[in-house]
């Protein structure tokens, strides 16, 4: 009988990082294969998002845009582990990981529908294999795991991909996931934000465990810490974890270890629970700085680069919220037709007290 | 034709269906290998293999979750939950998750999904394992609430079910899985969701209900016209969600008087929405108020004093006695 690996679960995971806050590699053997050109792509997304998060926040403001959870500070988890998907695998995201589900290919203008309150937001084009953001912290982690199994049924090498932060991790839904995926061997990978928050409450208050990834051990599946501030680092941890469902493997739990600029959404007051300090030092690690850094130094980017595709996000998510204004609004007659396939006969009536 | 309980006739339909569609997925807690603690899925794994009806940990919003994330996958799930008190841990995903899927996704998506659970009085079974909770599944917008009251409608009603795209909660009573054995075509046919059934025809006074109140209303409706002559007309619903409100109207059309018999606690729940209706259609035919026989409105009670917290025929007749002497 093999002995019960006690020392797994006792002692404090190291976050895997690929670079320093400097931008230098300081793990050669996890650098991920990328080329150039996707190392430029993948830091035009990044600066991209992040213009795109400043305006939503003001579009929020000016009355624009509806609910909207801010997203500055996880530009490297979210286009990270995008990034190192393919288009084929599939993403139950929660309800801040937007960034991610329109880099999958739900064009900008749904996602302010969606946020703007009007189902087409959530009508996603078909062959792009995303679900809605899920609102019940949770629910969607099991969503992802029905997703693998189909997958798995199917035989296609593909892998479903679900977020949730650390708040999202003491649901029961998350446990009973993992545990799922265990038994069946799927090919998904549960990837946690850990940004040190659940709205207000620390991630002290949230578990004794030491870590996240420490949760897997449970649940018999694979479970990595990463620095969520890492672009590269995210992107090999999913790669690999990827390969690992691609291969039959099963799944994977990954924390990442970042945080969010902004307050959990545009109605909190983040000065109440957290200290200027903290969030200079987490300022400091901004994923984007650090990532531009590396690239400078390979002669890939410059300050200029970064003001051009500002610009260029700017007159998109311009383009892109003129669209959602200018979408016709839902009605009472087509929310009753979206209940079921074929509308039963007392909901054809109820429509009358509508005209 | 063979000869059913109404166990066997489920069991009879998902074997059609899982032949029939190999999208068609069975699981839950114990379906596989022994196929249920009911046996109703019995021999289906042998028959179809580990990937098609399969085992779950014991976790129910899993199994929820599960069935969400295939249903959206392109497959059929045919999920259950072993006792209908367990639902609660699977609301969620049951009540919330697949029931907006088809609304949340402006129809990109939606849930073809059955969640098959047992549940109902007069077994003596555990605390949790026996509540009426279709009123309250009832109530939940996008999905479709089934209870069958015989082998025939069971099999029907489960095909048409596993073919809807929409969310079915299917809910089989504990005390009509072996009451009795009917006739079943053992090739394949449904019975349309929705629609209601006349089991019996009458003159003086519907009665409306379903699921094991059938069989108690039809022993109360023999004991009335052997002893009084009175014609009773009986209406199974059996689908609680959506109610066939046509076919009450046009049976108070003929009786002009109903009482509406289910086990479920008495407010707020299916006979109140039948009631409702029934004002809103008919009520100028009706020449005495709609009475209910149910259940007091208390948490279900131990097994000691179910068999007098359930509607009996003495109280349907009580009922009907009052609806006649208005």
């Amino acid at each position: 009988m093999s002995k019960v690996p006690y020392e797994v679960y006792t002692e404090e995971v190291e976050a895997l990082s690929v670079l320093s806050p400097d931008g230098e590699i300081i793990n050669k053997d996890k650098l991920p294969e990328l080329t150039d050109d996707q190392l430029k792509e993948i830091m035009y997304r990044m600066v991209f998002t992040r213009t795109w998060d400043d305006r939503a926040v003001n579009l929020g403001r000016q009355g624009r845009l509806g609910f909207y959870a801010p997203v500055s500070g996880q530009e490297a988890t979210m286009i990270g582990s995008e990034y190192a998907l393919q288009k084929e695998d599939f993403i139950a995201p929660g309800y801040r990981d937007i960034p991610q589900i329109v880099w999958h290919g739900l064009p900008l203008y749904q996602a302010f529908l969606y946020s703007r309150g009007h189902q087409h937001g959530g009508q996603v084009p078909d062959g792009v294999n995303v679900l809605m953001p899920q609102i019940i912290i949770g629910a969607q982690i099991l969503h992802a795991m029905g997703i693998a199994m189909g997958y798995k049924l199917k035989k296609q090498k593909q892998v479903a991909i679900t977020y949730t932060g650390d708040g999202g991790s003491s649901e029961g839904d998350f446990y009973e996931g993992l545990n799922y995926a265990g038994v069946y061997k799927l090919p998904v990978i549960f990837f946690v934000q850990n940004n040190g928050y659940a709205i207000t409450t620390p991630f002290a208050k949230q578990t004794a465990a030491l870590s996240i990834a420490h949760k897997a051990v449970a649940a018999g599946i694979k479970g990595v810490k990463i620095d969520g501030m890492d672009v590269l680092a995210v992107i090999k941890a999913v790669q690999e974890a990827a390969e690992r469902g691609r291969n039959g493997e099963g799944a994977t739990l990954i924390e990442a270890v970042t945080y969010r600029f902004r307050p959990h959404s545009l109605s909190d007051d983040a000065s109440k629970y957290r200290s200027k300090e903290e969030e200079g030092e987490w300022n400091a690690k901004d994923p984007i700085a650090r990532f531009a850094k590396y690239l400078e130094k390979k002669g890939l980017w410059t300050e200029e680069d970064t003001a051009r595709v500002k610009e260029e996000a700017k007159a998109k998510v311009n383009e892109e919220i003129k669209k959602a204004e200018k979408t016709e609004k839902m009605t009472i007659s087509g929310l009753i037709d979206s209940m079921f396939e074929s509308t039963p006969k007392h909901l054809e009536e109820q429509k009358a007290d509508f005209k | 034709m063979a000869q059913m309980n109404m166990k066997e006739a489920i069991r009879d339909a998902l074997r059609v269906e899982l032949k029939r569609d190999p999208n068609v997925l069975l699981f839950g807690e114990d379906v596989g290998h022994v196929g249920g603690v009911f046996r109703a899925t019995e021999g289906l794994q042998k028959e179809f293999g580990e990937e098609r009806v399969f085992d779950t940990p014991l976790a129910e919003s899993a199994i929820g979750g599960l069935a969400v994330g295939l249903g959206v996958q392109g497959f059929r799930p045919v999920a259950e939950i072993q006792f209908v008190g367990f639902i609660f841990e699977a609301l969620d995903q049951m009540a919330i998750q697949a029931s907006r899927m088809r609304y949340r996704s402006g129809g990109r998506y939606n849930s073809p999904i059955v969640f098959r659970t047992p549940f109902g009085g007069g077994v003596k079974a555990a605390e949790l394992h026996t509540d009426s909770l279709e009123g309250l599944l009832a109530q939940t917008p996008g999905i479709k609430v089934v209870v069958p009251s015989n082998p025939y409608d069971a099999k029907g009603l489960m095909i048409a079910a596993i073919r809807d795209n929409d969310p079915v909660f299917f809910m089989e009573h504990l005390n009509l899985y072996h009451a009795f054995r009917a006739e079943v075509p053992e090739d394949d046919y449904t019975v349309e969701l929705g629609k209601a059934n006349v089991v019996r025809e009458g003159s003086d006074v519907t009665i409306i209900t379903y699921g094991m109140m059938v069989h108690t209303s039809v022993k109360a409706a023999d004991e009335l016209e052997k002893t009084k002559g009175i014609k009773v007309e009986i209406i199974d619903l059996r689908t609680v969600s959506p109610i066939d409100i046509d076919t009450i109207v046009a049976s108070i059309q003929k009786t002009n008087r109903a009482i509406v018999v289910q086990e479920a606690q008495k407010s707020s729940g299916v006979a109140a929405e039948v009631i409702a209706q029934i004002n809103e259609k008919a009520i100028l035919h009706l020449e005495a108020p709609v009475l209910r026989v149910a259940g007091p409105d208390t948490v279900y009670p131990f097994a000691q004093i179910e068999d007098t917290w359930l509607p009996t025929p003495t109280r349907i007749i009580d009922a009907v006695n009052k609806v006649l002497e208005f």
